[in-house]
């Protein structure tokens, strides 16, 4: 019987392919395609021994394979299959097939019913798991295909009793991949295979093989993903899958409670051996806490990461796992916590100095003591106390979570964060320093808490320090006193560690302006003011007393009655600080003294502010200009990009507009000048002078229209056509210049193709947005698009003059919201005098930290540039674990370039800048061309024809100092 | 009487013949201290098992111990430095997780038991019975060693410590915060602080405590440690770096932790330079040597603070500080004034009540065995561990036996046929649930074997002997005999729908191998009997048949 299907099937197959070849001669003259499966057919037939067989098709497998020919290959490598007698051989066709059949744009369902014939006859297990896996592949290439589904799946089930574990991990798979999920289709199902596919997983669940057993869990939590309900039978199986012997079975297991929790979170089940019944969700969140002691930190880690997302937990559970009794001796025992808070509510300050301070109070019964927690208890204690730091941070990180969902639960968890602050890894740190910045609306620290938070500002991790400060910015504080300690911490951090000045002032402004009543009584001391002394006057360049005066004029603000409390000298320095730190001093409204400036109302919202009011009328303006004489046209465009960037520097909020439209008029500015008619009519000789301005200015616009398209973020489609389209009209400013200056016509018709080519890409791209471009130049070009097709270059150039000349300026509408790339390059600070001094031919490694505002994608755009002063440049791809990003809209790169060179006679300088790298298909082409899977060796892309790329400086260049010395010898 | 004891070893000459192997857990003294005593005096010339870090360290300790004896207090009975020597030449050492087969039956496993570097757990195998010895274990890490971890190997036995049987700790983090505040508070008031500690173990994990948050904090003050046994000690830290805990295996590539950046080796003259600075002396008691003389130096001066990281024995000055005393004599009739701060810490690395819950919860065994603790504190452990994990716990006194009854497995060779007909049976095998299988157990020349029953038959050279049962069953029914045949037939055929039932040319009915014929009764032609007839094989299937005919046949329609 095996042997007549086959033969059967070798006849078939044979007669395809010789279609196929037929096929493809006829159809088409490459040569190549046919040779491909040919080889491959040749080369097999030629292979004496399966390892030689086993060469040819790995050779094989390492080239592509054209969709045309797949189909060919596959029916050569089945012929192969059904002849090879080696089980390793046939593996590896059985993969290829599975390989082959993922060709884009290949439709497999040709070969699956070989593929299914092929698994009837089979007997070596890894080869049969190798089939199914190919099946699968064919299965999920034919999305919408139901009745092939349910045919793959029926195989799958009928193969689920093999002895093998490898086959029956296969079959779930493709069950939980494939396996039937509408309800409609459940029932038709019914009649076919009679068979329940989630019953059919369930019962895997007691497989004798730990990995079948995941295998099942995964295909069950795989079909819930696809959207099939599951059922809460169920979740009393995936609960005894939790006391499993194996790591990965528990750690999937683990999961699929999670999944039922959140399908069922109100059900309720019995809690066994009592007649007591609870939450479904409940019940999860015990179990789940409860695997946070499990014996494998893979578990841990998965059990604590699942906590976090558990928020409809009832608070009586969540409480629980804060909960750790300590005793000693069997008698009842304080946590540091409970006496710290005693202390605290005694009014005592710690004094921590007696030994059996923490002696044991209260025997307690024996028989209340419960060793081992059962359910929620004291799983955040266990978790957070883990010795794996993966685990901790996942115990960190859910209890954010659930903290900011409950603010009872937040004051409760206060202390373990805090605890957290002390851990050994910083990341540990880090995080708990951030949770905590994220949980700080529903807390206010008690002053012990406090206290042990500013300890940590004298780390000397930046990250920790910063991430602190940031902390403070939104923290309450309880008391005065705390107030005070604050500060105090923050003036010793700023003395030991003065780069963190901004970071301090900014912290102290928001804890100013969050507590003025408990600053109130602290300012006399703060500012030394004696009453009947006059006290000497601070010195006002102290990053120290200019910190302590953030902090009291910005709680001023609130708290009318301050101001009486100033020496005259105050005042005076208040009016210097809120002109040289406006962003952190706030206007004050000062008895007897008319700060007309600061009496802005508050009550202007954005829409009626003056100034954006101010850049709407001055473009206005400007769009209205058709009436005038060219002078008057030069006259207003300049004026008006001098007022814009004014008001950029004034106004840091519309700097992003403002910058935008200055560049944009600019580009027109330079597109008036260089087609200013009177220059263009000189004789031949004279062209000279004037083409050099209009390819400069060409060339100018060129790199305007990039930094606009790519510097700033909120950039619309609106924009990017106006952008695109002065883009055009300098390209178009590019080819007549030329077109006057080279002689001969040869050159010019490939320009001139080139340049329709664009405009018809244009049209192409933006097609939606042509009606809004009456009037422009293209509008009138894709009038004239016929005509110029067919005529001659000069001819071309000549339309083209004209059009650009007639055509209308565009109105750039402007976004709701555009920010400026900027980049600040903290450091190198390039105010060094000392050289950098290193051996020629080795490197050195210099730190660059810098802060990045409005940038997208930092990770893949900004790129560090270093010019050595021999006109040397070198482009620097930091890491993407070099970036951090500490708020939205923020970046900040923190990174070290390697530096070499030759030796010098004496120290010079480079200069260090960063860039935006840019490629103009990445805006448009949004969706990247998937990486092909056919195999790993193929080779990257080539870029795309019409992809320009370039590079953006956009920060300030720093100088640093170098020298490389001779190496000693 | 005097302790240690060693004569309680034995008086009863050599051992070697009585032990197959001696385990030694970790190199603290209560654990190692008589080893070359009981190796060369006594006599055992077998294998010593130990960690690598065990083996590096216990011969430093052994011989410190032997100095303090000998040299010290002049006792006289005692081993010496080239016993300890020949000792040590009958470790072998093993790694974690290794298996180590000693003899034929007996193997040996080492895990992780944190407490000090090298300490280990074993589990002790024969067969398919085992016991796992904890020795001192921690299931809390700490900064530079991990915490105790053990498979769920479901041993017959766990002899677990239980020093805190009757204790739950709080967290580590707030001691180590409480610690830390002290020591940076005191040298910030430029004050000193001596801290007494024991040679190994809280040493160098108090080092790398200080060690990192000095880094952390960028503080300048110079940290000390006493010469001797630390040094020595700390560079085998430094090798045994798998040892420690993740933190400092993570950052090992960067940098090794205990090459410490701030502490740096103690000369006496230090003691006596101005300024802040902490300093780490031995012994940890303040009883004599190094860190009593630093005491004395520095006790006058309220700036300065003492902090005793462990148990004080009662007598020595540790003890006499920690209990408030302000006024010291000293020997020669000095008075001396504490004024600087006396502080404490409990650093400990045992398990905790919950710890020991934990480990056990972790291994699964079948009986749980308490030692080393008190026994008041040890009972009600006990109590627990029964309560929680209806388990069977013991803690036997000193010199007690505790009989233990397990379950041994008796390994079976079966033949690969039989297994694999026996399994095709039913449904899959179920995961570690019992199958009952159908075969013949032969025992033969001390070994047992599974076969077919033919086959048993062969080998034994036996005839086989068929059993049947019979049975007959009366019923009621005038009709004629073929009709009543064919009434049973139709009854049974509905009843038994997964069964093939036949109904034979011959007038017989047959389930599966089950005959039923009928015949009319002699006397009364109205009653119908039916022979039921089954192998012994088919007992179930032929009794339940018998009891349905029994119950007669439905009446017809």
């Amino acid at each position: 019987m095996a042997a007549h299907l086959k033969k059967r099937v070798y006849e078939e197959f044979t007669k395809v392919v010789q279609q196929q070849h037929e096929d493809l001669s006829t159809k088409k003259l490459r040569l190549t395609k046919p040779s491909k499966s040919a080889a491959l057919h040749v080369d097999l037939c030629k292979a004496t021994s399966p390892a030689d067989a086993l060469q040819y098709l790995l050779q094989f497998a390492r080239k592509p394979v054209e969709v045309e020919s797949v189909e060919g290959v596959v029916r050569i490598l089945l012929e192969h299959y059904y002849k090879e007698n080696d089980a390793s051989v046939r593996l590896k066709i059985a993969s290829l097939l599975g390989l082959l059949s993922k060709t884009a744009g290949f439709s497999p369902d040709c070969i699956m019913d070989d593929a299914i014939n092929t698994l009837q006859n089979e007997k070596s297990h890894q080869v049969l798991a190798q089939l199914l896996d190919t099946l699968l592949v064919i299965g999920t290439k034919l999305p919408e295909n139901p009745s092939v589904r349910m045919r793959l799946v029926e195989v799958a089930c009928k193969h689920l009793t093999d002895s093998s574990h490898g086959v029956r991990n296969k079959c779930l798979q493709l069950i939980g991949c494939l396996g039937p999920v509408e309800k409609g289709v459940a029932k038709e199902a019914e009649s076919q295979a009679a068979k329940d596919v989630q019953k059919i997983i369930g019962d895997h669940f007691n497989d004798q093989d730990p990995r079948v057993r995941t295998a099942a869990i995964k295909a069950m939590l795989q079909l819930h993903e696809r959207g099939l309900k599951l059922q809460q039978a169920i979740y009393s199986q995936a609960c005894k899958l939790l006391a499993d012997d194996y790591e990965q079975v528990r750690s999937a297991a683990v999961q699929l409670i999670w999944v039922l929790s959140q399908l069922y979170p109100e059900s309720i089940v019995p809690i066994p051996s009592s007649n007591e019944e609870i939450r479904l969700v409940d019940d999860a969140f015990g179990k789940i806490c409860h695997m946070v002691s499990d014996g494998s930190w893979v578990v841990r880690v998965q059990a604590a990461k699942l906590l976090g997302s558990m928020q409809q937990v009832s608070s009586h559970f969540l409480e629980q796992t804060l909960d750790k009794k300590l005793m000693s001796d069997l008698r009842r025992k304080r946590t540091a916590h409970e006496r710290a808070k005693e202390l605290y509510s005694s009014g005592e300050f710690s004094s921590g100095r007696k030994w059996g301070d923490d002696a044991p109070k209260e025997e307690i019964d024996t028989g209340a003591v419960n060793l081992i927690e059962s359910g929620a208890c004291g799983a955040f204690v266990h978790g957070l106390e883990d010795e794996m730091y993966e685990v901790r941070i996942a115990a960190v990180e859910a209890l954010c979570m659930l903290a900011q969902s409950s603010p009872s639960f937040a004051e409760k968890c206060l202390d373990f964060l805090v605890d957290m602050f002390n851990d050994e890894i910083e990341e540990v740190r880090l995080q708990s320093i951030h949770t905590m910045r994220k949980i700080s609306n529903n807390i206010t620290l008690r002053e012990d808490q406090l206290d042990t938070v500013l300890a940590v500002l004298e780390d000397s991790s930046r990250d920790i320090r910063e991430a602190l400060h940031e902390l403070l910015c939104c923290t309450n504080v309880s008391t005065k006193e705390g107030i005070h300690l604050a500060l105090v911490e923050l003036l010793k951090n700023l003395t030991k560690y003065p780069t963190d000045r901004e970071s301090i002032w900014k912290c102290l402004k928001f804890l100013g302006s969050r507590h003025p009543t408990l600053v109130l009584p602290l300012v006399p001391e703060l500012l030394s003011t004696h009453p009947f002394f006059d006290t000497p006057e601070p010195d006002m360049d102290d990053p120290a007393y200019i910190a302590v005066l953030v902090l009291i004029f910005n709680a001023a603000k609130s708290c009318p009655t301050m101001p009486a409390l100033f020496s005259d000298h105050t005042f005076r320095h208040y009016a210097y600080l809120r002109d040289s730190l406006s962003h952190l001093v706030p206007p004050l409204r000062l008895p007897g003294r008319k700060l007309v400036s600061s009496a802005v109302s508050p009550s202007i919202t954005p829409h009626e502010d003056p100034s954006q009011q101010f850049l709407h009328q001055s473009l206005e303006r400007v769009y209205n200009f058709q009436h005038l004489d060219p002078q008057g046209i030069q006259e207003l465009l300049e004026f008006t990009i001098r007022d814009l960037q004014r008001l950029g520097e004034l106004q840091s909020e519309l700097a992003g507009m403002a910058d935008f439209t200055a560049t944009y008029l600019q580009c027109q500015l330079l597109l008036i000048k260089a087609l200013q008619e009177k220059l263009w009519n000189v004789a031949a000789p004279l062209y000279l002078k004037q083409n050099a301005l209009a390819s400069a200015a060409a060339k100018q616009i060129l790199e305007e229209t990039y930094k606009m398209e790519f510097m700033y973020s909120g950039v619309e489609s609106r924009q990017v056509v106006i952008i695109h389209h002065m883009r055009l009209q300098a390209k178009a400013l590019q080819l007549i210049v030329t077109a006057r200056t080279t002689r001969g016509v040869e050159p010019l018709f490939g320009m001139c193709e080139k340049f329709l080519q664009e405009v018809d890409s244009f049209q192409r791209c933006f097609i939606s947005e042509l009606p809004h471009m009456q009037g422009s130049f293209v509008d009138k070009l894709l009038d004239l698009m016929p005509r110029l097709v067919t005529s001659k270059p000069s001819e071309v150039v000549k339309i083209l003059q004209t059009t650009l000349r007639q055509s209308t300026f565009l109105h750039l509408p402007l976004p709701e919201q555009l920010h400026r790339a900027t980049a600040n390059i903290i450091e190198p600070t390039g105010e060094s005098d000392n050289p950098l001094r290193f051996t020629s031919g080795l490197v050195v490694a210099l730190d660059v930290d810098a802060t990045l505002e409005h940038v997208q994608d930092p990770q893949g755009t900004v790129k560090v540039q270093v010019l050595y002063p021999d006109g040397q440049a070198q482009l620097i791809h930091p890491k993407p674990a070099d970036f951090r990003n500490p708020g939205p809209g923020r970046h900040r790169l923190i990174t070290q370039v390697y530096l070499s060179h030759t030796a010098w006679t004496e120290p010079c300088q480079i200069e260090v800048r960063l860039l935006l790298a840019y490629s103009s298909n990445r805006s448009k082409a949004s969706t990247r061309i998937p990486k092909s899977t056919w195999s790993e060796s193929l080779e990257a892309l080539p870029p795309s024809e019409n992809g320009i790329e370039g590079t953006i400086p956009f920060s300030k260049p720093v100088k640093v100092y170098i020298m490389p010395k001779p190496a000693r010898r | 009487r005097r302790f240690p004891d060693f004569s309680y070893i034995t008086q009863n000459g050599r051992l070697t013949d009585f032990l197959d192997c001696v385990i030694i857990s970790h190199f603290h003294l209560d654990h190692c201290g008589a080893l070359p005593y009981f190796s060369e005096m006594v006599g055992y010339d077998g294998p010593i098992y130990m960690t690598h870090p065990t083996k590096a360290i216990c011969p430093i300790l052994l011989e410190d111990y032997r100095k303090i004896t000998v040299d010290k207090k002049g006792e006289t009975n005692f081993f010496t430095s080239q016993m300890i020597k020949d000792c040590m030449k009958k470790v072998v050492a093993v790694h974690l997780h290794q298996t180590v087969q000693v003899d034929e039956e007996l193997e040996i496993k080492a895990y992780y038991a944190g407490h000090v570097l090298g300490a280990a757990m074993f589990q002790i195998k024969v067969g398919c019975e085992s016991v796992v010895y904890t020795g001192d274990y921690n299931m809390t890490p700490d900064r530079h060693l991990g915490a105790a971890w053990i498979d769920k190997c479901r041993p017959d036995l766990l002899i677990s410590e239980s020093t805190y049987a009757t204790t739950i700790r709080d967290s580590k983090r707030c001691r180590e915060r409480d610690f830390l505040k002290k020591v940076h508070e005191t040298v910030e008031r430029g004050g000193k602080v001596l801290i007494p500690v024991f040679a190994l173990g809280r040493a160098q994990e108090l080092c790398i405590l200080l060690e990192t948050f000095w880094e952390r904090m960028n503080l300048k003050a110079p940290i000390y440690f006493s010469t001797g046994l630390t040094e020595k000690a700390n560079h085998y830290y430094k090798l045994f770096i798998t040892w420690t805990n993740q933190k400092i295996r993570k950052t090992f590539v960067q940098r090794n932790m205990f090459e410490f950046k701030h502490i740096k080796a103690f000369d006496r003259a230090f003691a006596d330079n101005p300024g802040p600075m902490v300093v780490f002396a031995t012994p940890g008691m303040l009883h004599a040597g190094q860190s009593l003389q630093i005491f004395r130096k520095w006790a006058g001066n309220e700036k300065n603070m003492v902090i005793m990281p462990g148990y004080c024995v009662q007598g020595t000055v540790g003890h006499k500080i920690l209990s408030g005393q302000r006024k010291l004599e000293m020997e020669g009739r000095q008075i001396l004034e504490v004024k600087m701060q006396v502080e404490y810490m409990s650093f400990s690395a045992h398990a905790d009540a919950k710890g020991i819950m934990q480990l056990i919860r972790q291994a699964e065994p079948r009986n749980v065995l308490l030692v080393h603790g008190e026994a008041k504190k040890m009972e009600f452990l006990k109590q627990k561990i029964e309560q929680e994990f209806h388990v069977s716990c013991f803690m036997p006194a000193n010199g007690e036996t505790t009989t233990i009854l397990t379950n041994p497995c008796i390994p079976v060779d079966i033949s690969l046929g039989l297994l694999k007909r026996e399994t095709a049976i039913g449904p899959l095998p179920d995961a570690k649930k019992p199958k009952l299988m159908h075969g013949t157990l032969l025992m033969k020349d001390n070994s047992f074997r599974l076969v077919s029953p033919e086959q048993a038959l062969k080998e034994l050279g036996l005839a086989e002997h068929q059993l049947r049962f019979t049975c007959r069953v009366h019923i009621q029914d005038p009709r004629k005999e073929h009709e009543t045949v064919l009434r049973v037939y139709n009854h049974l055929k509905g009843i038994l729908k997964d069964y093939s039932v036949q109904h034979l040319p011959d007038g017989s009915i047959t389930v599966e191998s089950i005959l039923i014929q009928a015949t009319a009764h002699s006397e009364d032609q109205g009653t119908k009997v039916l022979l039921v007839s089954w192998t012994y094989q088919d007992e179930e299937l032929g009794s339940y048949l018998t009891s349905l005919l029994k119950k007669g046949l439905p009446q017809s329609t």
